[in-house]
């Protein structure tokens, strides 16, 4: 097995896809390698929004904890994809609980890290943001289409 | 004086007149779905081509277009997927073992699934579609080897609505078809995927440039899956997806199944997207 | 012209005479409850005589024309439809039985009710209704899976047709290019001639049965005069059409403006009432209706006359397609005068007027095929205006 750097790695990422080398070598040095276990907790609501993770291996669940009913899943993200944007936005805080359901590897970015070299190079902040912004509006759509609930059964 | 076709008389009757099949079994699918079971009285067995459908007929409630959710190839009992929303399907899954329906059909065209042979195929489910699907991997994976890898994207409401689970695993297994399941709500203990099944298209592992789709859902679903399916490189031609109008006659006499142009129960209800794509973005068209 | 004689009134009977005894139900123009109308015939008395008819958006007069013209009207209520294609045809009748519902064939049991079943023999049809059952014969006869019903109609029927001579404020058959002279389509064709001597008919053979029938009724040969002031008449009724429709690259007009702004117009005036369904000699749109007794014993399907204006037509599970008056006054201008051309290969328009004079809101297809022209031509001139 063949040991990869984190530059490695992130080239690899499809969320990098096409972002230039130097980019991603400033950036990881915000980043480290993570591992949860089946129901570890990846964040949780309310709690500081510190980082951004790049999915490599294994599937995380969005949550909404109810108070009566237990918790629903809202979404998933599996290898290739991203978790968290609340890291983004102040007041930087989860907005939904992440719990990986099964054995899960990322990659991790500190949130304060990632800012502070965002706010230094605004042409580094572009390229990052406009990546997630991608992201953002895949989901925002996809949830919106749920929103109509497809496959149910309609009458009016 | 003027010439009438008469030569295809008795096939136009014939095309109206239901042939009687009897329920052999009803299989409760998930809380709302059921699939019928049906024997000829009498006759040879239907033939039909995957993605082809019939009107079903409960005597008395009146008649519905219905896929066909059996095995193409012949020999077994007519199967039909049905989701219990109105009142003649209502009647169609309440008949008892050893009633009898009508059938008209079957009618329109197929899904074609040989025209992906020697390539990648993907097939993209969202809800009830996945039933007139399933005749088109039964076809490919009865021949398996003519196939390179063969996918099956498939988005339900909830685990509980997953439609052919046991069809899934054994596909999986047993045929090397890369299944993947996404829901729209899943309770806490889901350990699978929860999202939108466009979602899954851009990172499926397949080869865009040899790859033919087949796409049957809610038309909004199979419009962002025909897009995605392109944006990854997919030939417009080569994506096919199951068009739903309303079918009356089956033989494009009547005028109800019309989109624009087209008489969808004859030069559908499967067509290709680069047929329907000026079709599907204005409303109410 | 070969073979074209002069006809008098009583020869004309003796034509309905004959056609009877060879055992056709013989129809034609009359007067019913202030219109004329296509009904069994049995006497040229029964003819309008004397009846003009007044049409535009919305109108529809007869009026006494002062001569005794019996053809001197523009056209009908209806075309010939109801009579090769009627409003309910009987598809089958069921009884339960010990296997399910046993299908009796039509043909097996006609209805009691069809008396005046085929052949037929139609007196009195018009250009543009002649070509409107060309049409029905492509969309109903010509493709993959045939109409057996109307087939069984249209089978040996005979066609009487009149050159127009008298056209409406509503007509524009010769934008169609589908009269007012019929070309073909018929058995015999008649032009009435009411002036400059004996109310008289000259009558062209359309086919070796016409021209039979025209034999057995021992009429003189059509002089030269008769035949040049026929021509004349038809000449003379083309230069009166009221109305005109320019076909030239409509498909793509109606195919390229679905968004116009001309439908959101259209859709403030129109009832969604689907008098213009009904009227149009080629609207060939059915549904299926199964009927049963109250035990469920017995039940029969019919199929009868649907509109692409009702809420129904377009029903799909979660509600119709086409929700709106606008989306359905589009199906329907969009299918007749432009997908119609994709599917069938002519126009399903023959220029007939009927939905301009029965449409209760005035609703006339020409102004709005030539506003949503103008518009689209308009934002063409524009948009090659800009740099």
């Amino acid at each position: 097995m063949t040991v990869r750097t984190l530059d490695e790695t992130l080239r690899e990422h499809p969320f990098f896809e096409g972002v230039g080398e130097e980019v991603v070598a400033l950036l990881a040095g915000c980043a480290r390698n993570v591992h949860f276990r089946p129901d570890e907790l990846v964040f949780q609501e309310g709690q500081p929004a510190d980082f951004f993770y790049l999915i490599k291996e294994g599937r995380v669940a969005i949550q909404l904890h109810e108070v009566a009913g237990g918790a629903s899943i809202i979404d998933t993200v599996d290898a290739g994809e991203v978790l968290g944007f609340s890291w983004l936005v102040p007041p930087y805080r989860w907005v939904f609980d992440a719990r990986a359901t099964v054995d899960t590897r990322a990659v991790g970015f500190d949130a304060v890290c990632l800012r502070t070299k965002c706010d230094a190079d605004p042409a580094v902040g572009y390229v990052l943001l406009s990546r997630v912004a991608r992201t953002m509006h895949e989901r925002l759509e996809a949830a919106r289409v749920r929103l109509v609930d497809l496959y149910g059964t309609r009458t009016r | 004086m003027t010439e009438v076709l008469s030569a295809e008389r008795s096939q136009a009757v014939d095309a109206m007149l239901p042939r009687s099949f009897r329920v052999e079994r009803t299989r409760r699918d998930t809380r709302d779905t059921f699939t019928l079971e049906l024997a000829p009285v009498g006759g040879d067995p239907l033939r039909f081509a995957a993605g082809q459908f019939t009107m079903l007929l409960a005597a008395g409630v009146g008649e519905v277009p219905i896929s066909i959710s059996g095995d193409p190839s012949g020999g077994g009992l007519l199967e039909h997927t049905i989701r219990n929303v109105g009142s003649v399907t209502r009647a169609l899954v309440a008949t008892p073992r050893g009633g009898v329906l009508g059938v008209r059909g079957p009618f329109g065209t197929g899904w074609e699934v040989e025209r992906g042979e020697g390539g990648d195929v993907v097939l993209v489910a969202g809800g009830i579609g996945l039933a007139p699907l399933r005749p088109a991997l039964l076809q490919v994976v009865r021949n398996r080897e003519r196939y390179n890898r063969v996918l099956l994207l498939y988005g339900a409401r909830t685990p509980e609505d997953i439609l052919f689970a046991p069809d899934l695993e054994r596909w999986e297994r047993d045929h090397d078809v890369e299944v993947a399941v996404t829901v729209d709500n899943g309770p806490h203990d889901w350990r699978g995927r929860v999202g939108l099944v466009t979602r899954l298209v851009p990172r499926a592992g397949f080869d865009p440039s040899r790859t033919t789709a087949y796409v049957c859902g809610p038309e909004v679903m199979m419009r962002s899956t025909a897009l995605a399916l392109r944006d990854r490189g997919v030939r417009a031609d080569r994506i096919r997806l199951s068009m739903e109008r309303n079918m009356k006659c089956g033989v494009g006499l009547c005028g109800h199944c019309q989109l624009r142009e087209l008489f969808l129960c004859v030069d559908g209800p499967v067509l290709g997207f680069d047929r329907l794509e000026p079709l599907m973005s204005r409303w109410e068209l | 012209m070969t073979g074209a004689h002069t006809l008098a009134l009583d020869d004309l009977q003796e034509l309905i005479d004959i056609l009877s005894s060879r055992g056709y139900s013989v129809l034609g123009p009359t007067v019913v409850d202030g219109a004329i109308d296509i009904r069994p015939l049995t006497s040229v008395s029964q003819l309008p005589h004397g009846w003009g008819d007044e049409q535009d958006g919305a109108h529809y007069r007869l009026r006494r024309r002062g001569d005794d013209a019996v053809f001197g009207f523009a056209c009908g209520a209806q075309s010939a439809k109801p009579v090769f294609f009627p409003a309910d045809e009987l598809l089958w009748r069921s009884r339960s039985g010990p296997d399910g519902p046993q299908i009796d064939r039509p043909d097996d049991d006609r209805p009691d009710d069809d008396r005046y079943g085929p052949p037929y023999a139609v007196l009195g049809l018009r250009s543009c209704d002649l070509a409107a059952i060309r049409i029905h014969d492509r969309v109903l006869t010509g493709r993959a899976v045939a109409d057996a019903h109307y087939a069984t109609r249209r089978t040996d029927s005979v066609i009487i047709a009149v050159t127009c001579t008298d056209p409406a404020g509503t007509c524009f058959c010769v934008s169609m290019d589908t009269g007012p002279v019929p070309s073909e389509g018929f058995d015999i064709a008649l032009t009435e001639l009411y002036a400059d001597g004996p109310h008289r008919f000259v009558a062209r053979p359309g086919s070796p049965r016409g021209a039979e029938l025209l034999e057995r009724l021992a009429a003189r040969d059509a002089t030269d005069e008769d035949l040049a002031h026929a021509a004349s008449v038809g000449e003379q009724a083309a230069q009166r059409m009221g109305r005109r429709l320019d076909d030239t690259n409509l498909k793509n007009i109606l195919y390229d403006n679905a968004e116009s702004a001309v439908w959101d117009d259209v859709a403030d005036r129109c009832l969604s009432c689907g008098n213009c369904t009904l009227v149009c000699p080629t609207c060939f749109c059915t549904s299926i209706t199964d009927v049963s007794d109250l035990a469920g014993a017995t039940s029969e399907r019919h199929r009868v006359w649907d509109s692409c204006f009702s809420a129904d037509y377009s029903y799909i599970h979660g509600g119709a397609v086409r929700e709106s008056t606008r989306s359905r006054y589009r199906q329907w201008m969009t299918h007749k005068l432009a997908a119609w051309k994709d599917q069938f290969g002519t126009s399903g328009c023959v220029g007939c007027g009927r939905c301009i004079t029965w449409c209760p809101a005035a609703i006339d297809i020409t102004a709005e095929a030539g506003e949503l022209r103008r518009v689209a031509e308009h934002r063409e001139e524009r948009r090659a205006r800009q740099p």
